[in-house]
């Protein structure tokens, strides 16, 4: 890439770099609405294209690739397309983060191996530069971390892996031990060292480091670990740009680190969590902690509805906020909500009201409800939706728990500061729920002893189809 | 230090700052999208598994290479088709507003 050397094609080969990076750019510019989101990602992949045909375009026209290169090139690429297109094409839309998460790990497993590549054909010949050593160290931590940690996440995700914290004694000891190998092996080969079992070594050390890093962390936490591990992909594949000197790389990896790190930042804002707690792991078990809160106990009345008493006050409603959360999507009661939003449109304002956190990854809900066929009009994120609740006959909350509670508000408890949606503001109020079991918090929900709340106590998908049938039937009549 | 690892860092940084200022106005209906599209253009890492290919001389670097090239292109291509199943979900409201299904109602 010296400018003094360069040729017709390394000019059009790095023009072409270029005009890739500003497809991405603008592709993600136009993710600013869902009208233009679909373009940017076409066009995002257009400039994919330009960029591997200009390294194509390069590597033929230096002539240096051997015919075994171009077999293993082409065999690997085929056989990653082939799986990546089928495990794209076949999850429910409920899984996808579990997807997006090892999608995530083999990007940093190939950051890393693209180092250790360049690491292997210059060691004990004329020897790396500084810069490169640097690089390379940096991607042989920072990859397999994330490719290990993707994947661990992704297991809890699937349930392959325990979503609870997983801690055994000496946890944090073994984590140490490998930080304290890994940063030795790191400083052995900056000194000058080109030693390939010292790089192994390095690259074990940061595997079973995002081992120890991901399992301590609870299924709770889990949108803010798949963005912290995405934006880690992101830095890793800029730094292998600086291992092998191309813009491309370097460009393309910046943005999705910075990406990363504002969803990072957002998710733990609105779980009201640090981003460092987060990573000590040991919160968010799943099935709610013990109740941390003895001034109020199960023996608090609480005034329990069936579906028709549900179903009559919505049916004389005239705007109803549907507040879906988790519950919803484990229950996979998505097209029941859909069509009971339908239903009730047909004589109320209806939108639904959606926490940043709710499902599994940053945006998760959105992407279930749209999959549903709700137009996203009436997707409304937090802050547009919170002045409407005021004016609400009806909020409809269904598997969502410690982002509606108003204990929010006031400070000395655990959810103490956490953004809410302002659901008890509503004129009356129905939760759809399995039990009174807490949320990831593990505190009482004071909304639920609220005398405006009627609670429906079912599975998501039966209470939201039983109050769909029973609207149909009492509009019929 | 060389003017070209100066300049390798200044696109970095800019580049950071870009992908911030653009990125914070992605609305929250759209960040598993955002995460998804984000996700398949660090498969960029293609180009690095292409070149990594092109200079192998060895079995560890054509192993290496070889892996490489099917994680990235895991990556790439099933980052796009997931993102692209995704957006193609979001549909604008048919018709004036109110309208659902066109079901009697009485």
């Amino acid at each position: 890439m010296n400018p003094a050397t360069m040729n017709p094609v390394s000019i059009a080969v790095a023009l072409a770099y270029l005009l890739a990076a500003a497809g991405f750019v603008v592709a993600l510019h136009l993710m600013n609405s869902p009208a233009t989101a679909r373009r940017g990602s076409r066009l995002s992949w257009l400039g994919m294209i330009v960029a591997v045909a200009a390294a194509l375009t390069s590597v033929i026209h230096e002539a240096t690739i051997t015919t075994a290169g171009w077999i293993v090139l082409i065999a690997g690429a085929a056989g990653g397309a082939v799986t990546g297109l089928v495990m794209a094409r076949r999850v429910k839309m409920t899984d996808v983060p579990q997807v997006v998460s090892i999608f995530n790990a083999v990007g940093g497993g190939a950051a890393a191996l693209v180092a250790a590549g360049d690491f292997v054909r210059l060691a004990g010949g004329a020897g790396i530069s500084t810069r490169g050593m640097v690089a390379t160290v940096l991607d042989m931590v920072i990859g397999p971390v994330t490719f290990s940690g993707s994947l661990i996440a992704a297991g809890k995700l699937q349930g392959w892996v325990s979503s609870r914290p997983v801690v055994f004694r000496g946890a944090r000891l073994v984590t140490a031990a490998l930080a304290v190998v890994g940063i030795g092996a790191s400083c052995y080969l900056l000194a000058g060292h080109d030693s390939i079992p010292v790089l192994i070594l390095i690259a074990c050390a940061a595997l079973g480091f995002g081992v120890t890093m991901t399992m301590p962390i609870g299924g709770a936490d889990m949108p803010v670990v798949i963005a912290l591990l995405n934006s880690f992909t992101g830095i890793a594949v800029a730094i292998a740009g600086f291992v092998i000197n191309n813009g491309g790389l370097i460009i393309g990896g910046a943005l999705v680190g910075a990406s990363g790190g504002i969803l990072t930042v957002l998710m733990a804002q609105a779980m009201n969590r640090s981003v460092l707690g987060v990573m000590m792991g040991g919160f968010g078990t799943g099935d709610g902690g013990p109740a941390a809160d003895p001034a109020t106990g199960p023996d608090v009345s609480v005034r329990s509805i069936s579906a028709e008493d549900a179903a009559i006050q919505l049916a004389y409603a005239s705007k109803v906020v549907i507040v879906p959360g988790y519950g919803l999507a484990a229950a996979q009661a998505q097209h029941e909500a859909a069509e009971l939003a339908a239903v009730l449109a047909e004589h109320a304002t209806v939108f639904f009201a959606i926490h940043p956190v709710a499902g599994r990854m940053p945006g998760h809900m959105n992407v279930l409800l749209a999959e549903a066929n709700v137009p996203y009009e009436d997707l409304k994120e937090m802050d547009a939706a919170n002045p409407e609740f005021p004016t609400a006959d009806v909020a409809l909350i269904v598997g969502a728990n410690d982002v509606t509670n108003p204990a929010a508000r006031r400070p000395g408890n655990p959810v103490s500061g956490m953004p809410i949606l302002d659901v008890d503001k509503a004129r009356s109020i129905i939760v759809i729920k399995r039990s009174m079991g807490h949320g990831y918090a593990g505190i009482d929900n004071e909304l639920y002893t609220d005398p405006k709340t009627g609670m429906l106590f079912s599975d998501a998908k039966a209470g939201l189809a039983g109050i769909a049938a029973a609207v149909k039937a009492l509009v019929a009549s | 230090m060389t003017t070209g690892l100066m300049s390798d860092i200044y696109m970095f940084v800019l580049a950071i700052l870009v992908g911030y200022e653009v990125i914070t106005k992605v609305p929250s209906t759209l960040h598993t999208p955002l995460m998804s599209a984000s996700n398949a253009i660090h498969g960029i890492v293609i180009v690095g598994a292409i070149i990594s290919a092109s200079q192998a001389r060895t079995t560890a670097g054509y192993v290496l290479a070889f892996v490489a090239a099917f994680f990235a292109a895991m990556n790439v291509v099933g980052g796009y088709s997931l993102t692209d199943r995704m957006l193609q979900m979001f549909r604008k409201r048919p018709g004036p507003a109110g309208s659902g299904q066109p079901e009697e109602k009485s």
